[in-house]
């Protein structure tokens, strides 16, 4: 597949003969199959619960919004975790920021001695295995008072996403030509106005990347919201996974709470898809 | 890319006239701004695991408050020997490896056939994208209840549509999670991952230098050639960074294996039988100690994972 595929590439050639169009339309069937998962739960959770769960399956059954009334209004509300999720993605995006912008100008502009390691340690943290440092953050925050409290999975938040967002930004910030930083130094400008004028509009994008990318992993995060919270700080995933056992007919209401949930990270995924690739490889992929 | 650095930081490296004080006053000014996260990343990543450390050599169960104390190197010994430890290492090897080669195999077929210009490219890759954007426990969810159930779901809705076309009403029905739980796991990751993989792929592809590619066209070489020779070498760098950053995330999975299978049937990885040991076990210590152990091993793949990326992100610097 991969050979015949490249008998048409690259793209920009002269026409194509038959080989491209059964190749457009292995894309498109690709393209669909990948998507038609998706498709699905947003047709399901417009289905009445008997018709969800027909066999062979009722695509073309009535519409209706039962689901997502039951979702919202048939049990426990669905509202406190889906606020608590956006406060811990928000914030803690926020924090990153603060702390993370700082730290990649301290490793490309004006880079410390030692920077490369620096930076290789922040990226070693990502690679340690989560689930080690649960345990002794569980009994702090028991000790503390902190279980079941908002900030502790802000704190969390932050230090899983700041080693990604250091090594976006310095990515980025190393795009700043040299030419342009001499040239504002010779002008006389202060930091200020050399972060203002010179830095900024070139990394404004990248800035963006980053942000999209923290708040898309704080907004899935499970393992730690599940440990760490309960009724109070509860967030939307912990919420989704009262739907791990099946509970009779539940599926149009499982389809819409998943649809739900999943919302704002596909409106701001779908927005930014170029910011995405980007922020996936650490900025390396431009 | 990082000729800025370089330049800057030989700089620094310089011997300077200027005495000491005034040397150490301005190294201290480049350091500031990178004190707060890196004392941050210290604070809530390191002494986390000191603490880890410590419980491991302990006799700690939530259950038994009263017999804390030290407990040397047992809670180790009880880890190695534990047969359910060892099943994870297996499974977790094989759900890493699993999704990420065949996510990346994908990706890589997918990412060829969409570097190419016909109708509704756009659509076609926004399309991919999707699953990508689907929150992971909610994905799971899908995949369980939706799609893999043996009775409503959608695969066999769809066996069910098919052998009634062709007259027949008896259509097989598999319970596809208990048949096949770990490759239930997997598919449902691999539909997750290959969007990633397929983006990071497709902009290596497009980063390709065109005019080499048309030289050697013109020299008479075929296209597989030039996928041997010419594209693939170039995408090499692409496929490690893809592999690599998929294996950190994959390596970690829990929220695929507690939703569709809470890591019944032999699909408890790593990180689902430690969340067991210390959530529904409490054994304090032995679940330190398992962490400890997953922390070595991980050490020992990660250094040859960051020399990987290390030489990476050098390769990106000369260019």
């Amino acid at each position: 597949m991969t050979a015949t595929a490249v008998r048409t590439a690259p793209p920009g050639q002269k026409k194509e003969g038959r080989g491209g169009a059964w190749l457009s339309l292995l894309a498109w069937v690709v393209g669909i199959l990948f998507v038609l998962p998706v498709l699905w739960m947003v047709l399901t959770s417009f289905h009445s619960e008997a018709n969800a769960a027909q066999n062979p399956p009722a695509v073309f059954a009535p519409l209706t919004l039962e689901g997502y009334r039951e979702f919202f209004s048939g049990g426990a509300s669905p509202w406190p975790p889906l606020l608590n999720s956006l406060t811990a993605s928000i914030v803690s995006t926020a924090v990153v920021l603060l702390l993370a912008i700082p730290a990649a100008y301290a490793l490309s502009i004006k880079p410390v001695r030692k920077w490369s390691d620096t930076l290789f340690f922040f990226l070693s943290t990502k690679m340690l295995p989560v689930v080690a440092g649960l345990l002794p953050l569980y009994l702090f925050a028991q000790y503390a008072g902190l279980l079941d409290n908002i900030w502790l999975l802000i704190i969390f938040y932050t230090s899983m996403n700041l080693p990604i967002a250091v090594w976006m930004m310095r990515s980025f910030l190393s795009e700043v030509p040299v030419e342009m930083l001499e040239a504002a130094s010779v002008d006389g400008a202060g930091l200020v106005k050399t972060l203002r004028s010179v830095i900024a509009p070139v990394v404004m994008p990248g800035i963006a990347a980053t942000a999209l990318i923290c708040f898309i992993f704080s907004w899935n995060e499970l393992l730690f919201a599940r440990v760490l919270t309960a009724t109070v700080a509860e967030t939307a995933p912990v919420f989704l996974t009262s739907f791990v056992t099946s509970q009779g007919l539940f599926l149009a209401q499982l389809c819409a709470a998943a649809f739900v949930v999943s919302l704002p990270v596909l409106v701001a995924g779908f927005a930014a898809q170029d910011k995405l690739v980007q922020g996936l490889s650490l900025g390396s992929v431009k | 890319m990082t000729s800025v650095a370089e330049q800057a930081g030989t700089q620094t490296e310089a011997p300077r006239p200027s005495p000491g004080v005034a040397r150490k006053a301005s190294a201290w000014a480049r350091r500031a701004p990178l004190l707060p996260a890196l004392i941050f990343m210290i604070i809530v990543t390191q002494l986390p695991f000191v603490a880890t450390l410590v419980i491991s050599f302990m006799d700690w169960n939530a259950y038994y408050p009263d017999e804390r104390g030290f407990a040397g190197f047992d809670n180790f010994v009880r880890v190695f020997t534990d047969v359910n430890m060892r099943d994870a290492v297996w499974t977790t090897i094989l759900l890493t490896a699993g999704v990420v080669l065949i996510s990346l195999v994908l990706g890589l077929g997918i990412a060829l056939l969409l570097d190419r210009k016909f109708r509704g490219r756009g659509a076609v890759r926004t399309m991919m994208i999707a699953p990508f954007l689907v929150v992971p426990v909610a994905a799971a969810l899908i995949w369980k209840h939706a799609l893999y159930n043996p009775e409503y779901g959608l695969f066999n809705g769809a066996l069910t549509w098919v052998w009634g076309l062709f007259g027949s009403d008896n259509p097989p029905q598999p319970d596809w999670i208990s048949n096949m739980p770990l490759w239930a796991v997997i598919f449902s990751l691999v539909w997750q991952w290959t969007p990633f993989m397929m983006l990071i792929l497709l902009a290596g592809l497009q980063g390709r230098p065109l005019d080499v590619i048309e030289a050697a066209r013109i020299d008479g070489a075929n296209n597989w050639q030039i996928f041997r020779s010419m594209t693939l070498p170039h995408l090499r760098q692409y496929l490690e960074l893809g592999a690599l950053l998929g294996s950190i995330y994959i390596v970690q999975n829990f929220d695929a294996v507690f939703t569709i299978t809470s890591g019944g049937l032999g699909t408890a990885n790593l990180p689902y039988t430690i969340y067991q040991i210390f959530y529904q076990a409490h054994d304090y210590g032995r679940a330190s100690a398992a962490a400890v152990i997953v922390v070595i091993g991980t050490i020992i793949i990660a250094t040859f994972a960051l020399r990987t990326v290390s030489s990476l992100f050098k390769e990106e610097g000369r260019r």
